[in-house]
C-alpha cells in the first residue's frame, strides 16, 4: 500500500529546492509548445539564454522587467500572508501611475527633491485606497475580496481610460489617450547611463528587506502571521483580527500602487492604458514561486523577468509567440504548488495491514 | 422615462438580454456546480478562453458547429481535471490553483491560436449558430421571439438550468453531491468517494464555463480576439453568491445582469453625449460588485466550501 503522510516540517532543502526545481521543470516544459510550434529547441533556449545575459543591456532590460514584479510580488505575499486575497494589484498598479501623473507631470513645480518623494507617497496612498475599498467591502459586508479585488481591476481599467481621454489628457498629445510627461525632476534617478534601469529597483530591493524583517521580527509581523495560519485562534489570543486584515491591505495595496508609480516615474515618463502587460496578476506568481518570502520575491522576480525577456528576444529571434512566456510563468505557479505538496507530505510504502490499523 | 418604458416592454430588449445572458449562464451553472461539491474554481476565467478558442479552432479547421461545442466541452472538463487533481487530493490552495489554471488555459489557449495562425491581421471567421425559428413556439407572443427565436447555444443554456437543477434536486448523485459541499465525512461513511464526486463536479462544472466561452466565439460572434473574455468568469464568481448556489435563481441573476447590460447600451445612445462612453462600461463590474456585497451577508456557503479532505484524516 502506499500511503501518503505529513512531514513535520519541511527541511531546509525543500524549502529551496522546491520552487528552484519547479522553476526549472516549467522551463523544461516549454519544450513542449516550442517543439510543437516547430523550432529548433538548443536555439530557442540559447536565444532566451542570449537575451538575458548576451549584454549588459539585455541584462539591465531584466532588471527593469523584474522591478514591477518586485512591488506586486511583495503585495501578492503580504497579503497572502495573512490569508486576504488580494488579486487587485493589476488595478491597484494603475491607480499609483494616475497619482503619479496626476501630481508630477505640472500640477507642481517644485525641486526634484521634493517632487519625487511626493509622487511616491501620493501612488502608494492611491494603491493602497484601492485596497482598501475590498477590504471595508470584506470587513463590513462579508464581501469575498477575491471578486471584488478581481472585478476592480476591471473597473479602475476603464476609469484609466476615460482620465486619459479626460481630465489626464496631454492637451499637447494631438488626442493620444495619454498623460502628459512626468516633469524630469519627477523622474526617478537613473542607474546607469544609456541603460533604461532606474532606482525604483532600490527602492524595491529596500522594502522587500525592511518587509522580511517586519514580517520575521516585529509584533506585527507576528500578528499577521497569526492571523494567516488561524484568524479563529488570532482572534481567540486578543489581536484585532480586522484590524490586523485592514492593515496589511493598506500596505499591500500601497505597494502594488509603488509599481505603478515605478514604472511610469522610472521607465515610461507618462501613462498609457497599456503601461501593465499583467504585472498585478504576474506578482502572483513571483510571490507564490517566492513562498511568500519578501526576500524570495526578490530572487523569483528576477526569474521571471528572465523569463519574459528572454522569451521576448527568442520570439523576435524565432518568429514564436511570445505567449510562451505567459505559458512558462502559469506553469511554474501550478509545477511550484505541486512542489508545495510533495515538501510538505511524503509517500510512505507501508503493508496493507498497517495501513488498515 | 417614457423611453426608458418602452425599452423594457419591447421584444427585442429582452431578446437581446437573454443573448448577453447566455455566457454567464454557462458559467454561473459550471462555477455552481464545481462550488456545490466544495470546491471554488477561479480557473472560470481561463477555462472560458479556453472554450472560446477550442470551439472556434475547431470549427474553423471542419469539425462542424456541434463538433466544435464537443471540443470546447472536452477542453474545459480537461482544465477542470487539472484543478480537481490539484485542490481535491493533493488539497491545494483553491485560490491559487484556480489562477494558476485562469493563467494556464489562457496563455496556452493564446499561444496555440497565434502558433497556428502567426501572420493574421484580421481575424479568420467561422459560420456561426443562426437563430432558430422553431415552429408554432416562435408565434408565440413576446415568448417567441424572445426565448424561441434565439440561437441553439441560448436553448441549450436553459436546457443546462433545467439539467443541473433536476440532478441537484432530484437524482441520487445531486443528493450526494450536495452533501459532499457540506460535510464529506457523512459521504465518506456512506463508502461514496468523496474525491471522485468532487473531481467529476469540477470537470461538468468547468466544461459548462468553457460552453460559455465557446458560445462567445460561435454564436454571439464568428472569431476569436484575445482579451474577449473580459472579466465575464469573475462576473459569474459573483452571481453564484447572489443566487445562493441555486440554479433557478442563478439564470434569474444572468437574465437581470443581461437586461442591465442591454440597457446600458440603449441608454448610451439616448443620453451618450452627457456621459463619458466608460461609465456605461464600467457599470457591469460595478453592478457585480453591488449583487455580491447585497448578497454575501445572507449567503449560505456549501459549508465546506474551500476546506479540502482527506481520506482517513478527521
Amino acid at each position: 500500500m502506499i500511503r501518503i503522510e505529513p512531514r513535520n516540517a519541511p527541511g531546509r532543502l525543500m524549502t529551496l529546492g522546491v520552487p528552484v526545481l519547479s522553476a526549472v521543470i516549467a522551463l523544461a516544459l516549454a519544450a513542449i509548445p516550442l517543439a510543437l510550434a516547430g523550432a529548433d529547441l538548443t536555439v530557442a533556449y540559447g536565444e532566451m539564454v542570449k537575451g538575458v545575459f548576451g549584454s549588459v543591456f539585455a541584462f539591465s532590460e531584466m532588471l527593469t522587467r523584474a522591478t514591477p514584479l518586485m512591488f506586486t510580488g511583495l503585495a501578492a505575499a503580504l497579503a497572502f500572508r495573512a490569508k486576504l486575497w488580494n488579486i487587485g494589484a493589476e488595478g491597484q498598479l494603475y491607480l499609483g501611475a494616475m497619482a503619479a501623473v496626476a501630481i508630477g507631470a505640472g500640477a507642481v513645480d517644485i525641486p526634484g527633491i521634493f517632487l519625487i518623494p511626493l509622487i511616491i507617497v501620493l501612488g502608494a496612498a492611491a494603491g493602497a485606497a484601492g485596497m482598501a475599498v475590498p477590504a471595508l467591502l470584506k470587513t463590513r459586508f462579508g464581501a469575498d475580496e477575491v471578486v471584488t479585488t478581481l472585478l476592480l481591476n476591471f473597473i479602475i481599467l476603464i476609469f484609466v481610460q476615460m482620465m486619459l481621454e479626460g481630465a489626464l489628457q496631454d492637451p499637447m498629445g494631438l488626442g493620444w489617450p495619454q498623460s502628459a510627461p512626468i516633469l524630469d525632476q519627477g523622474m526617478l534617478p537613473q542607474l546607469m547611463p544609456r541603460m533604461r534601469m532606474h532606482s525604483g529597483l532600490i527602492l524595491a530591493l529596500v522594502l522587500a528587506g525592511v518587509a522580511q524583517f517586519m514580517l520575521a521580527r516585529s509584533v506585527w509581523g507576528f500578528r499577521l502571521r497569526a492571523v494567516g495560519e488561524n484568524a479563529a485562534a488570532a482572534r481567540h489570543a486578543g489581536i484585532g483580527v480586522n484590524r490586523s486584515l485592514f492593515g496589511v491591505a493598506i500596505l499591500s495595496g500601497g505597494l502594488a500602487g509603488l509599481a505603478g508609480v515605478s514604472e511610469v516615474a522610472g521607465l515610461k515618463g507618462y501613462l498609457t492604458a497599456d503601461l501593465s502587460p499583467g504585472f498585478g496578476y504576474t506578482g502572483i506568481v513571483v510571490a507564490m514561486l517566492a513562498g511568500l518570502s519578501p526576500v524570495g520575491v526578490v530572487i523569483s522576480a528576477l526569474f521571471i523577468a528572465s523569463v519574459f525577456v528572454g522569451a521576448d528576444s527568442m520570439s523576435r529571434a524565432m518568429g514564436v509567440s511570445s505567449y510562451l512566456a505567459d505559458l512558462v510563468v502559469a506553469m511554474s505557479l501550478l509545477c511550484v504548488l505541486v512542489g508545495g505538496f510533495v515538501a510538505r507530505y511524503r509517500i510512505t510504502r507501508s503493508k496493507p495491514a498497517v495501513a488498515a490499523a | 422615462m417614457m423611453d426608458i418604458l418602452q425599452i423594457l416592454l419591447s421584444e427585442s430588449f429582452w431578446a437581446a438580454s437573454l443573448r448577453i445572458a447566455t455566457p454567464l449562464i454557462f458559467g454561473v451553472l459550471g462555477a455552481l456546480l464545481c462550488e456545490k461539491s466544495g470546491v471554488l474554481n477561479l480557473g472560470i476565467e481561463g477555462i472560458f478562453a479556453a472554450g472560446a478558442m477550442c470551439g472556434w479552432m475547431a470549427v474553423w479547421l471542419g469539425a462542424g458547429l456541434w463538433g466544435g461545442v464537443l471540443v470546447a466541452a472536452l477542453a474545459g472538463a480537461f482544465f477542470g481535471l487539472i484543478h480537481g487533481i490539484l485542490t481535491v487530493p493533493l488539497g491545494l490552495s483553491q485560490h491559487v490553483s484556480g489562477l494558476g489554471v485562469t493563467l494556464f488555459a489562457t496563455s496556452l489557449s493564446y499561444f496555440t491560436y497565434r502558433t497556428a495562425l502567426p501572420t493574421v491581421t484580421s481575424p479568420p471567421r467561422i459560420e456561426p449558430f443562426r437563430a432558430l425559428d422553431i415552429p408554432i413556439l416562435s408565434d408565440i407572443p413576446f415568448l417567441g421571439p424572445v426565448v424561441f427565436q434565439q440561437t441553439a447555444m441560448t436553448m441549450l443554456a436553459l436546457a443546462m438550468v433545467l439539467l443541473v437543477w433536476y440532478v441537484l434536486n432530484r437524482t441520487a448523485l445531486g443528493v450526494a453531491l450536495q452533501a459532499v459541499g457540506d460535510n464529506p465525512d457523512s459521504v465518506d461513511a456512506q463508502g461514496l468517494s468523496v474525491y471522485g464526486l468532487r473531481i467529476g463536479a469540477v470537470m461538468a462544472g468547468s466544461a459548462l464555463m468553457a460552453l460559455g466561452g465557446a458560445f462567445l466565439t460561435m454564436s454571439a460572434f464568428d472569431a476569436f480576439f484575445f482579451g474577449m473574455v473580459n472579466g465575464r468568469g469573475w462576473i459569474c464568481i459573483a452571481l453564484v453568491i447572489f443566487a445562493s448556489w441555486k440554479p433557478g435563481k442563478a439564470l434569474l441573476g444572468a437574465l437581470l445582469f443581461g437586461a442591465f447590460d442591454a440597457l446600458q447600451v440603449r441608454l448610451q445612445t439616448e443620453v451618450g453625449a452627457m456621459v463619458p462612453g466608460q461609465v456605461f462600461l464600467m457599470a457591469p463590474y460595478v453592478l457585480s460588485i453591488f449583487a455580491l456585497v447585497v448578497a454575501a451577508r445572507r449567503a449560505e456557503y456549501p459549508r465546506a466550501l474551500l476546506t479540502p479532505w482527506f481520506k482517513g484524516q478527521r
